[in-house]
């Protein structure tokens, strides 16, 4: 297991590599460059400060130069926030990224999985109906439009929580922006929960689950669960990147101090090094979700060998 | 003496795009403790799905009429919670594929260990001794090995003598094996149904043993029920059955046995036409478009399950064959 962990890290390098390496050329592809303001420079400054950051060499040198300081774990200087490097803004604002995502995600596993057996179980009727009614409405109503509702509701009419800001531990003041990034995967999970649970109740082992005389509950969660979460794993990473796109906007909505504005502020302004750290973290985390995916397979299917 | 199992005027529909289609109609039957009873039929003539009705564990879609008692009591209209007390216990089946019909995410030992923990009481670790002592019963090689496996890793034949296990650790008075040997290859089909005989010697159980296959059924059964479009048509001891068929479509089924002994190259004879399909209606005797021996009678008028010579000996023919 711990071979098998280690083998699939070492093969995430290239990956990232590759990753880093697409993502550069592209962004040094867009027109513009950090620089560029409304009102020109002076040549003389600009050649200054072009020279300052590196970006007067060649196109292959500056990439070699990236990918030196990057193996020394340096993602270099901000071009926007003077005084800042990317490593610092990064590390100011994860956290608080990682936080709402979490518990995001935490709540649309917790909530969405027995909401979808909730519905399996009542099959055709009216508790089924109105689940998936409401998961459809998940689905579909972003959540630029679910946050500004909610704080509407239950910060301005209701005077119950913040409607936005950020104070350091403050659980009341995540509520609102969790609920509105929970909200669409939850949906999703709930109705691939209850389309795989029914799938799951007709098969052949759950018939003799019940021809054993099994109460019900132990059906469910003995015999039916595991098989039913397979497709659910295989979410959770497509999960982790809705959750990071949606916290782009939720957290510039409600004011956290999150890295999430700096995807597009970054890209915006051609902070070519900010831009590249955001990716790098991006992808990192999409690659260690796709891991811990093949590891729950495993646990959920016993004909699942990791073998590598 | 009241018999163990009694189904009467038992009666299954499926309701489909708003329609109801009969796939069992007032089927009777009984079966005494300690009997072993052949239910024979081809698919979709009804013989699987009255014994799911009598389980419990027919579809969603399906509605099921009639009376069920199990020991005097009425099982039928019973609650889940209810028909648990017996279901899995007492009364207990076996499934056709051993294949699919063990949870693949379960070890063996957890699956047969939790109808114990589930219906006596046990707690896990005795359970998982009980379970390994039915293991080597139902004589499955290196059981404490087996217990730590999963589904997959066992030979179908082994399932299914898992399956067969797990039917017998609460010493069911009642056992319905549902075709436990249509999946299996010949050789271990072969080594099954001698198994099933040893147990039922052992444990003297009541067995219900369906299937299409006559000879499965020949060497078990005490008395043979052949069904035909949801209604059983003839009944009677496995010998007088094949010593003398009266309703010409077990006739038929009888002369599809391919025999060792019959000369070479000769065509093996097969039954005309086809069954009719669930939920097609016919006033008359539903085997009278296939049938060589049909009248004007058999096509208006339906022939009624009526005693003929004996007492265990029914058919449902206005012209059984004489004798």
């Amino acid at each position: 297991m711990l071979r098998y962990f280690l083998t699939r890290l070492a093969g995430a390098v290239p990956t990232l590599f590759v990753i880093v390496t697409i993502a550069f050329f592209l962004i040094r592809a867009a027109p513009g460059g950090p620089f560029d303001q409304e009102q020109t420079l002076p040549p003389e400054i600009m050649a200054n400060l072009q020279s300052a950051y590196g970006l007067d060499l060649p196109i292959w040198n500056q990439y070699g130069r990236y990918l030196g300081a990057l193996v020394h774990g340096d993602f270099g200087p901000s071009f926007k926030y003077k005084d800042f490097s990317v490593t610092e803004l990064i590390g100011q604002g994860f956290p608080v990224t990682l936080e709402l995502g979490s518990i995001a995600m935490a709540l649309a596993l917790i909530l969405g999985i027995p909401i979808g057996t909730f519905a399996a179980l009542n099959h055709n009727r009216v508790a089924d109906y109105a689940t998936m009614s409401l998961a459809v409405v998940g689905i579909a109503i972003p959540s630029f439009v679910v946050l500004p509702f909610l704080g509407l509701a239950f910060g301005i009419y209701l005077r119950w929580l913040p409607v936005a800001g950020w104070e350091p531990g403050s659980i009341r003041h995540l509520v609102l922006p969790v609920v509105a990034l929970a909200l669409p995967p939850l949906s999703v999970i709930a109705r691939l929960t209850r389309a795989n649970m029914l799938e799951v109740l007709r098969s052949h082992f759950i018939r003799t689950a019940f021809a054993k005389g099994l109460p019900l509950h132990t059906v469910i969660l003995r015999h039916a669960l595991r098989p039913t979460l397979l497709p659910v794993a295989s979410y959770l990473a497509p999960a982790v990147a809705s959750i990071m796109t949606g916290s782009l906007v939720v957290e510039s909505i409600a004011g956290l101090p999150g890295i999430g504005r700096y995807m597009v502020q970054g890209a915006l302004n051609r902070d070519y090094t900010l831009v590249l750290g955001m990716v790098i973290i991006y992808s990192t985390l999409l690659i260690l979700m796709g891991l811990v995916v093949d590891l729950l397979y495993a646990w959920l299917d016993p004909r699942v060998r990791l073998v590598r | 003496m009241t018999p163990l199992l009694s189904i009467e005027e038992v009666s299954v529909s499926f309701s489909q795009h708003k329609r109801s289609i009969a796939a069992v109609r007032q089927v009777s039957l009984a079966v005494a403790a300690r009997e072993c009873v052949g239910i024979v039929g081809e698919s979709g003539s009804g013989k699987t799905q009255v014994f799911m009705a009598v389980m419990g564990l027919l579809a969603a879609n399906a509605r099921a009429d009639g009376s069920v008692r199990f020991e005097g009591h009425d099982i039928l209209a019973t609650a889940p919670e209810h028909l648990n007390r017996v279901r899995g216990s007492k009364l207990t089946m076996i499934f056709q594929d051993p294949m699919t019909s063990l949870t693949p995410h379960l070890k063996i030992g957890t699956q047969l260990a939790e109808v114990l923990v589930c219906h006596a009481g046990k707690s896990w670790s005795e359970a998982r001794i009980a379970a390994r002592r039915m293991l080597e019963r139902v004589r499955v090689p290196e059981p404490i090995r087996r217990l730590n496996q999963y589904p997959h890793e066992l030979s179908g034949g082994l399932r299914q003598r898992v399956m067969i296990g797990m039917s017998l650790l609460c010493d069911p008075m009642l056992v319905i094996a549902d075709e436990p040997t249509t999946a299996l290859d010949v050789t271990v089909q072969a080594q099954i149904i001698e198994l099933l005989r040893a147990m039922r010697e052992e444990v003297g159980t009541a067995l219900v043993l369906i299937s299409h296959d006559l000879a499965v059924v020949a060497g078990l059964a005490d008395r043979i029920l052949v069904m035909y479009a949801g209604r059983i048509v003839e009944s009677a001891t496995a010998v007088e059955l094949f010593r003398h068929a009266q309703h010409p479509y077990t006739a038929e089924l009888l002369k599809c046995i391919p025999s060792l002994s019959s000369p070479r190259l000769e065509r093996l004879p097969t039954l005309a036409g086809q069954p009719p399909q669930p939920g097609d209606s016919l006033p008359g005797c539903m085997f009278a478009p296939r049938c060589s021996r049909a009248a004007e009678r058999c096509r208006v008028e339906r022939p009624l399950l009526a005693p003929t010579v004996g007492i265990a000996r029914h058919v449902a023919c206005h012209y059984p064959l004489p004798p």
